[in-house]
């Protein structure tokens, strides 16, 4: 393995976050050029993961990745197909924006994005922002979201000489999973690259899980030991990107199609065992993205994007409600970014203006057939001022729904609503400390921001409210990030970097459901909901390299969060109200641990992930207690060169211990498994 | 060095945080003095907590007068060897001979404990089994879970289904109407409350009469769409209560006479639960308004002689205030004592209230979530 401790160092230094371009040589060079410091670069760095430190995690999927970031939550209701949103910083999934290759997955119909549908099999890099990617130069819609995750897929490169590089990969282990998949790159000119990458996954999702009960003296009341059914999955993504580069420009156009078969494996509840319910997903999108400099101080880019979902869900169980609903999505977005620098390298202004269209259709009767134009304008500047960096932003959101309402008399018309929010931000750094070892930046950000009513928060029968209000989000943040870099790539210690954050976050108008009426459990959408969450980041990480080329980095994440329920001031009565309550499914404490160690062709990780006890509602009493869990995994990996193929292997065994938690009460997580790696590259 | 300091020291506080996961306890059932004892023919009562679906739970509490004590959740020590305790979302609660019986929903069984332990003597396997009733040594339960038959068209008709209550064994069965729910027992028929919830907007408006002896339905009588519970008072009238499409046709209460087989009344009154007790059927309500968009409960008292709304309010000291949602509703036969749960918002810990007869209220306790059924004893 090559290595440019000092250039890498100074690369993690500047990114904050987690240095993973410290082994991509390939990139070193282009990624130093960039590593000028000017008011183009983000003012507050990102947590990332990338390169070898994300293939040697034990992760499937990018949900099983997100968990190592401080700050984040993931709802995981177990296995392979079951489905994984995430939180971030308590603020709930729908204020979380999920970037693939630059453009946001949408789904108008829930806001939720399924993490667990992307494997890491493409995935190169996963970011995550607070706040924004404070980068002013990108669509509006990047402005919006409370905080984001940017997830990008490998873009092609090639060995010296080379025009094709081929990789193919094997994955099997537990679950009874098989998961073959392809990528082919090839250069079609010196400008225009172009890959395909193919995965199926199939899994049967079973696995053992144990549930106990003891007495208070610690003897046995009960145990039982059963299979985890109807977790199966059946799974095929497709990709195929071109990318080209221009004179002061480049663009990459791409499409991408997921189709699914799942089954969808249910609470473990007494007497009930075993569930039937089955779910179907496809999602297809094409998108495109150009972006050129014209001049010196002007650059542009255009974004545009056509997505089509499709989703049934049937409950075949014939002693419930037979359910079988269709659901079909579009969503068409265009986007442009104008950047100015009015003081080069100092000064920068930027304005962007997307426009998106979006419809709903479902086999429901009486459905509401909602579509939905939105509009986005965000101006933006930002400025580099000796040690200083700031840049301040205003979005503007219009959106303008369309649909049916039934009337009285039983026949429906089509009605309107219109909904504009305005929501400003800043972000500020100061460099307080800049000697040749040491950097230590100060950092604040404000922003507000919302979450527009989903299609099911307006219109679902029954459960829909056509006059609910956007759910919005104050977000305060002070921190710190210090960087240690020995500058000597011989020293034992290379390098140290700490980034702490404290916050205050404020939900207002938040969308919950609340009863209504005489039904037995019948639900409406109201902003009832009030949230307030006082929270801690941490992230620190170090690098060394010991005697006998093995080189070693270590990271921890720690997060504490204070979310507490202030929906309900009268719900105060003894200790089961829910009025300051933490609310459902947030632990006070969470956080991390990753050691991973490299020599020659070898890799090492060892993971570690805590989350504390949580309630799963803010009725904080023993009867809502959930416990806390606490995983191992560790990964070994060997590569191999024969000639111009290389091959790898790498195994991994998860939950080392075997431990039986619950991330949601009653879905049962799976115990010890294991999971082989094989992969050939030419 | 400073460095690996911090590093040791973030790492020494994970395995202090990692130490904190311990075994699950069986549920030490909690013990809330309410009120002062008291001596009567009623002994005290049970109370089922629904608990919201998925939740797994379902429990049980339990009320003594002699020591004006409330127990909550009393079933997880009585039978520590159960897995997953009572089960996923209880919907209805009675006392037989010697056997306290919950029917839970979505557990898709009947529980039969022993009524003064509640010790499980057994269960019932019924699937989506929503009511219980009992006569002369049997159970009756209704079921949306009827009969399958492959037919693209099909639509899936519910049971009552009759079980022995010495062997627990289900031995006939009767196809009803579409999802039934409540159920009453008159003169050796079975009066049948059909709701049709499965089939939006095409709700049931059939009372299905099943002939005892011969457990074949003899006769379905059209009331209202979307029927809920059924009781008999003592003159033959039978309180069925409607829920209606809780759009366009609200709910409401109807008297059909079983001797004379027709509707002698409809009351104008929403009916979310309601108890007979003597001449007077005790209503809780929640009707929705559109226009204010919230709940707007009540508590009124039907005279069954006079087929009328005797009493709009029967709580008088202004408790109603603060009851959010209320849900079940029971009179204790001897005190008249009215108790009336609060539901809140389903997913949260509910209220008991207890109310004396002149609508003042005496105690009120925390209970489990969504706290609905209760039965004297």
């Amino acid at each position: 393995m090559l290595f440019a401790p000092a250039a890498a160092l100074q690369v993690a230094a500047a990114d904050g976050g987690v240095a993973s371009r410290l082994d991509s040589m390939q990139y070193l060079n282009e990624v130093v050029v960039e590593r000028r410091s000017t008011s183009r670069d983000a003012v507050i760095p990102e947590q990332r993961l990338g390169g070898k430190k994300l293939e040697s995690l034990n992760a499937l999927s990018v949900a099983d990745a997100i968990r190592y970031f401080s700050g984040a939550q993931i709802k995981d209701y177990g296995g392979v197909g079951g489905i994984k949103s995430i939180d971030i910083r308590s603020m709930g999934t729908n204020h979380v924006g999920v970037f693939y290759d630059g453009l946001q997955l949408g789904n108008a119909q829930n806001g939720q994005i399924d993490l667990g549908k992307f494997s890491l099999d493409n995935i190169e890099e996963i970011s995550m922002y607070n706040g924004q990617k404070s980068n002013i130069f990108q669509p509006a819609k990047d402005f919006g979201a409370a905080g984001t995750i940017y997830l990008r897929t490998r873009q092609p490169r090639f060995a010296e000489g080379r025009r094709t590089h081929v990789k193919l990969t094997m994955r099997t282990g537990s679950f009874g999973l098989a998961n073959p998949s392809l990528l082919v790159e090839q250069k079609l000119s010196d400008r225009v690259t172009a890959n395909v990458s193919a995965e199926y996954t199939y899994a049967t999702g079973r696995y053992r899980f144990r549930y106990r009960k003891v007495f208070s003296d610690g003897t046995l009341a009960w145990d039982t030991t059963a299979t985890r059914r109807n977790g199966d999955i059946r799974s095929l993504r497709v990709e195929a990107a071109l990318f080209g580069r221009l004179d002061d420009g480049k663009w990459n156009l791409k499409a991408y199609l997921y189709d699914s078969d799942k089954g969808i494996p249910g609470a473990i509840v007494n007497n009930v065992w075993k569930n039937s319910q089955r779910q179907w997903d496809c999602n297809f999108f094409v998108q495109g993205h150009l972006q050129k400099h014209l001049g010196k101080r002007y650059r542009f880019q255009v974004n545009a994007k056509y997505a089509r979902d499709y989703m049934r869900y049937l409950n075949p169980d014939t002693t419930l409600m037979y359910i079988d609903n269709r659901f079909w999505q579009q969503e068409l977005y265009v986007a442009t970014a104008h950047n100015y620098a009015i003081v080069p390298d100092v000064w920068d202004a930027n304005l962007s203006v997307d426009y998106q269209w979006n419809s709903l259709d479902a086999s429901l009767r009486d459905f509401a057939c909602p579509t939905r134009h939105s509009a986005w304008a965000a101006l933006a500047t930002a400025a580099q001022l000796g040690r200083l960096k700031v840049q301040a932003s205003v979005l503007g959101t219009f959106v303008s729904d369309r649909a049916l309402a039934l009337a009285a008399s039983g026949s429906s018309r089509r009605r309107s609503t219109s909904r504009h929010e305005w929501t400003p931000a800043a972000f500020v750094s100061y460099r307080a400390v800049a000697s040749e070892r040491n950097v230590l930046n100060l950092r604040a950000f404000a922003k507000r921001s919302f979450r527009m009513p989903t299609f099911n928060d307006l219109y679902y029968t029954d459960l829909g409210n056509a006059s609910l209000r956007p759910e919005k989000v104050n977000q305060y943040d002070l921190g710190l990030q210090y960087t240690f870099a020995s500058g000597n790539s011989h020293a034992l210690f290379h390098g140290f970097n700490l980034s702490a954050d404290g916050y205050y976050n404020h939900v207002t108008d938040k969308i919950i459901a609340v009863p209504k009426g005489n039904g037995q459990y019948r639900w409406m959408m109201m902003n009832l909901g009030q949230v307030r969450i006082w929270g801690a980041d941490a992230t620190a990480q170090a690098n060394f390299r010991l005697p006998g080329d093995v080189y070693v980095d270590a990271r921890l994440a720690y997060t504490y969060q204070l979310a507490r329920d202030f929906s309900d001031p009268t719900d105060v009565a003894d200790e089961a109200g829910t009025y300051k309550g933490q609310i459902a499914y947030i632990p006070r404490h969470s956080g991390s641990a990753v050691l991973h160690g490299a020599w020659r062709s070898i890799d090492l990780n060892y993971s570690f992930i805590y989350v504390g006890e949580r309630y799963d509602n803010s009725s904080n009493i023993r009867a809502n207690y959930v416990q806390p869990w606490y995983t191992h995994d560790i990964s070994a990996g060997y590569s191999l060169r024969l000639g111009t193929v290389k091959l790898k292997a790498q195994l991994e065994v998860n939950n080392l211990l075997g431990q039986q938690y619950e991330v949601i009460r009653n879905y049962p997580m799976p115990g010890r498994n294991y999971r082989l790696t094989l992969s050939m590259e030419i | 060095m400073k460095n690996y300091r911090i590093v040791l020291h973030i790492a020494l506080l994970f395995v202090a945080l990692a130490a904190c996961r311990h075994d699950d306890e069986i549920f030490i059932p909690e013990r809330v003095e309410v009120s002062k004892p008291e001596y009567s023919a009623v002994a005290g009562f049970y109370l089922l907590n629904e608990g919201n679906m998925g939740s797994n739970k379902c429990t049980l509490d339990r009320y003594d007068y002699s020591t004006g004590i409330y127990t909550r959740n009393i079933y997880g020590s009585a039978n520590p060897s159960v897995p997953k305790e009572l089960g996923d979302v209880g919907n209805d609660l009675a006392i037989y001979g010697s056997r306290l019986y919950a029917v839970v929903n979505c557990s898709n069984k009947i529980e039969v404990m022993d009524a003064a332990s509640c010790v499980r003597i057994g269960q019932i396997d019924i699937p989506n089994c929503r009511y219980i009733r009992f006569h002369e040594g049997f159970a009756y339960v209704t079921s949306y879970a009827g009969p399958v038959v492959i037919d693209p068209e099909y639509e899936q008709l519910g049971f009552v289904a009759k079980i022995d209550t010495l062997t627990l064994r289900e031995v006939a069965r009767c196809t009803v109407g579409f999802q039934p729910d409540g159920l009453e027992i008159v003169d050796d028929k079975i009066y049948v409350a059909n709701s049709g919830g499965y089939r939006v907007p095409n709700y049931e408006c059939r009372l299905s009469v099943i002939n005892l002896p011969s457990m074949t339905v003899e006769e379905e009588v059209d009331i209202d769409i979307n029927l809920q519970h059924v009781q008999c008072d003592r003159y033959g009238g039978l309180w069925i209560s409607s829920r209606g499409d809780y759009v366009e046709s609200t709910s409401k209460l109807f008297c059909y006479d079983v001797r004379k087989r027709r509707i002698v009344a409809e009351i104008d009154v929403p009916v979310s639960n309601m108890v007979l007790q003597g001449d007077s059927l005790y209503i809780v309500s929640n009707a929705w308004s559109n226009v204010t968009m919230t709940d707007e409960p009540s508590y009124s008292i039907v005279d069954v002689v006079q087929k009328r709304v005797v009493c709009d309010n029967f709580i008088t000291d202004g408790t109603d205030e603060a009851i959010r949602k209320p849900y079940g509703i029971a009179v204790n036969p001897v005190t008249k004592d009215i108790l009336v749960t609060d539901a809140r918002n389903y997913v949260n810990p509910g209220y008991l209230y207890c109310f004396g007869s002149d609508g003042v209220m005496r105690w009120s306790v925390r209970t489990g979530d969504i706290p609905a059924h209760i039965f004297f004893f």
